[in-house]
């Protein structure tokens, strides 16, 4: 059984098994502006990403193929987070010593920005806190998907998938 | 309990009326629009009847009217599908014991009473299968009557909350329940549709040359419906698997667990165990934890996710494990479900001692596949091949949905079990065949059929269409 992939085995995706799938952007072109990650590794007939890109960043042979982005045309304007049927789309960008990271959020409480959120990684675990810069709220995403972004340490980026909001 | 908050879904918009029920005599609050089951389950009653012989205890199972666990005794009439019939403002229900008899003052319709309706094409089953049939036969030009034993249009799509994949012209991106709206406004303003829910096919039949199918408008008035052409898309059925327990109330069909809780807005209980990660064990799991209720675990029997991984990645990051290579051994519980237990197996299969983990939950959802409903083309006597790759039984037809009997007709999970989206698609090409073949359609319709087809071959050219092409193989004739 060593043939099956450990994501498909556990459900969730490790960063080095990412790295082997799609290779990941620059550092350099994590700091100049978001740019968005596809995890999206397996063969599924779906194509909205790749539709409403604006610059033709998505590549994809067939429709069946995985989405691979292409880092020095993305603009960063979050079209596929939007959009994703599979909330697989993420955006990753570092300012500073900061990371965000922009996420679907279909959950409530939505959270408001400024507000400290729960940070958790691929595993629901928590992982630290972070703060909400930006809300798309549902009435204005493209794909009917509310996306945040939070603000969080730059060594959390390419852990924390997911938020919880607690509020008292 | 009823959901008032849900990121997706506006439940204060859409509940009707607040009406009363009586259930074994005790006054029950209930909302017009909703189902005896749903308003029962909201209302903490869990235990709808006791079997014959044995008396033990019937929840609901399927909650879309495929099996006999809602079956009351509603206004004196017995074994009514409490799961598909509507409440009514002062309606008598109750649990039925032993054998339920017939009210000696009811009188059941006569067939020489029957109510006659004639069109071109009879479609059955109001899903996005039998919804494209209808629209596209009508845009061809044919008179067709949609019948749906349901309430609502829209089928399966009406609890569909997650967002279609695909390409962006066959709805990829939008909802399930948005896609039910966009279809039903679509049939609603086609002048030669005509449309009639809550109304069962129980039979079709053979007539000259043409078809007539039975139907029973909510469980009284007989109906016969005339056409020179029936499509069949009925849809399809819950899988079951053995283990002690699961007919406790509390287990239940995925498909119910959506259809309380996304269609009625009907929390089905605090904590749950889902059995099953391929796509609908995963999607439901995402969708309870939407309307605020605990998923304990997915178990999964096959040593790998079975559903699309970036559904099983939703549910993951919020802290749902995945236990692959487990089964459930048993449903613990007095007279509904109030725990489950559950083992790693071998490679064999066998449960492996030792490793058995008790759940405290009070659902078990089964989501172990489902089978096509071809009861109605079984009984005309369509030739029918058992084919595992497409769920089960289904009936032999031809690239344009023809089965072998010229001028029936079969589309979407009643064909074999897929997509909505591939039904959709199966669901345009058997209208418009109908419509070709009754010699109503022009020949310029036959360009649609071949792009669905085209469309079609697109869809299943992935791995995850693989299956389904192998089953296709064996049931498709020319």
């Amino acid at each position: 059984m060593s043939e099956i992939p450990h994501y498909l085995r556990e459900g969730f995706i490790t960063v080095e098994e990412l790295k082997q799938i799609i290779k990941l952007p620059s550092e350099e072109r994590l700091r100049k502006r978001p740019v968005a990650i596809p995890e999206c590794p397996q063969e599924i007939p779906c194509t909205p990403c790749k539709e409403i890109c604006p610059t033709n960043a998505v590549l994809m042979e067939n429709p069946n193929a995985i989405p691979i982005v292409d880092y020095e045309k993305c603009i960063g304007c979050s079209l596929c987070v939007q959009i994703c049927p599979g909330l697989a789309f993420f955006m990753v960008h570092y300012v500073g010593d900061k990371a965000r990271v922009t996420m679907p959020h279909e959950l409530l409480p939505v959270p408001k920005v400024g507000e400290e959120v729960i940070l958790l990684n691929r595993v629901g675990e928590e992982v630290g806190r972070g703060k909400v810069i930006t809300v798309v709220p549902r009435e204005k995403s493209k794909g009917d998907t509310p996306i945040i972004t939070v603000e969080m340490p730059i060594e959390l980026a390419w852990e924390v998938r997911a938020v919880k909001v607690v509020r008292e | 309990m009823r959901l008032t908050e849900h990121p997706i879904l506006n439940f204060q918009e859409k509940r009707g009326k607040k009406v009363t029920i009586y259930f074994e005599g005790q006054p029950i609050e209930a909302y017009e629009g909703e189902t005896i089951a749903t308003a029962l389950h909201a209302a903490g009653i869990r235990v709808l009847g006791y079997t014959p012989n044995k008396h033990r205890p019937r929840g609901l199972f399927c909650a879309i009217g495929k099996c006999a666990s809602c079956l009351m005794t509603v206004n004196g009439i017995p074994n009514v599908r409490t799961c598909i019939t509507l409440v009514e403002d002062g309606m008598r229900v109750e649990r039925q014991k032993g054998k339920p008899k017939l009210p000696k003052d009811a009188k059941p319709p006569k067939w020489k009473d029957a109510k006659k309706v004639s069109g071109d094409i009879v479609i059955i089953g109001g899903g996005p299968a039998g919804l494209m049939a209808a629209i596209n036969a009508a845009d061809a030009g044919a008179k067709v009557i949609l019948l749906d034993e349901n309430p609502m249009l829209g089928g399966q799509l009406v609890k569909q909350t997650h967002k279609f994949f695909g390409k962006r012209e066959q709805f990829a991106g939008v909802r399930g329940v948005k896609i039910a709206e966009i279809l039903e406004e679509e049939i609603r303003e086609r002048e030669n549709i005509e449309i009639f829910l809550e109304t069962s096919a129980i039979m079709l039949l053979q007539d000259g040359d043409e078809k007539l199918v039975v139907g029973v408008r909510k469980n009284k008035e007989l109906i016969e419906f005339r056409g020179k052409a029936v499509i069949v898309a009925t849809g399809a059925m819950e899988k079951m698997i053995p283990f002690e327990g699961n007919d406790l109330p509390g287990v239940y069909g995925a498909g119910a667990i959506q259809t309380l809780m996304n269609t009625y807005g009907v929390k089905p209980g605090d904590r749950v165990l889902i059995v099953g990660a391929g796509n609908v064990g995963l999607i439901l799991a995402y969708q309870l934890i939407q309307a605020g209720v605990e998923v304990k675990a997915i178990v999964e029997a096959m040593p790998k996710i079975g559903g699309y991984f970036v559904h099983a990645a939703k549910v993951r990051r919020l802290g749902v494990p995945i236990l692959t290579r487990h089964t459930i051994l048993r449903a613990e519980g007095k007279e509904k479900v109030e725990r489950a237990v559950v083992a790693q197996i071998d490679e064999k299969w066998r449960p492996i001692p030792g490793t058995e983990k008790v759940f405290d939950v009070d659902v078990i959802a089964l989501a172990v596949g489902l089978r096509p409903s071809i009861e109605l083309l079984h009984q005309v006597g369509c030739q029918i091949k058992y084919v595992p790759e497409l769920g089960g039984h289904v009936v032999i037809r031809d690239s344009r949905m023809e089965t072998t009997i010229k001028g029936i007709f079969v589309a979407g999970d009643s064909a074999g079990i897929e997509e909505a989206t591939t039904a959709m698609l199966e669901g345009k090409i058997a209208g418009i065949a109908a419509a070709l073949e009754i010699g109503i359609a022009s020949p310029e319709w036959l360009r649609e059929i071949e792009k669905a087809q085209k469309e079609l071959d697109e869809f299943r050219a992935g791995p995850f269409g693989r299956k389904v092409l192998e089953g296709i193989k064996k049931v498709v004739i020319e």
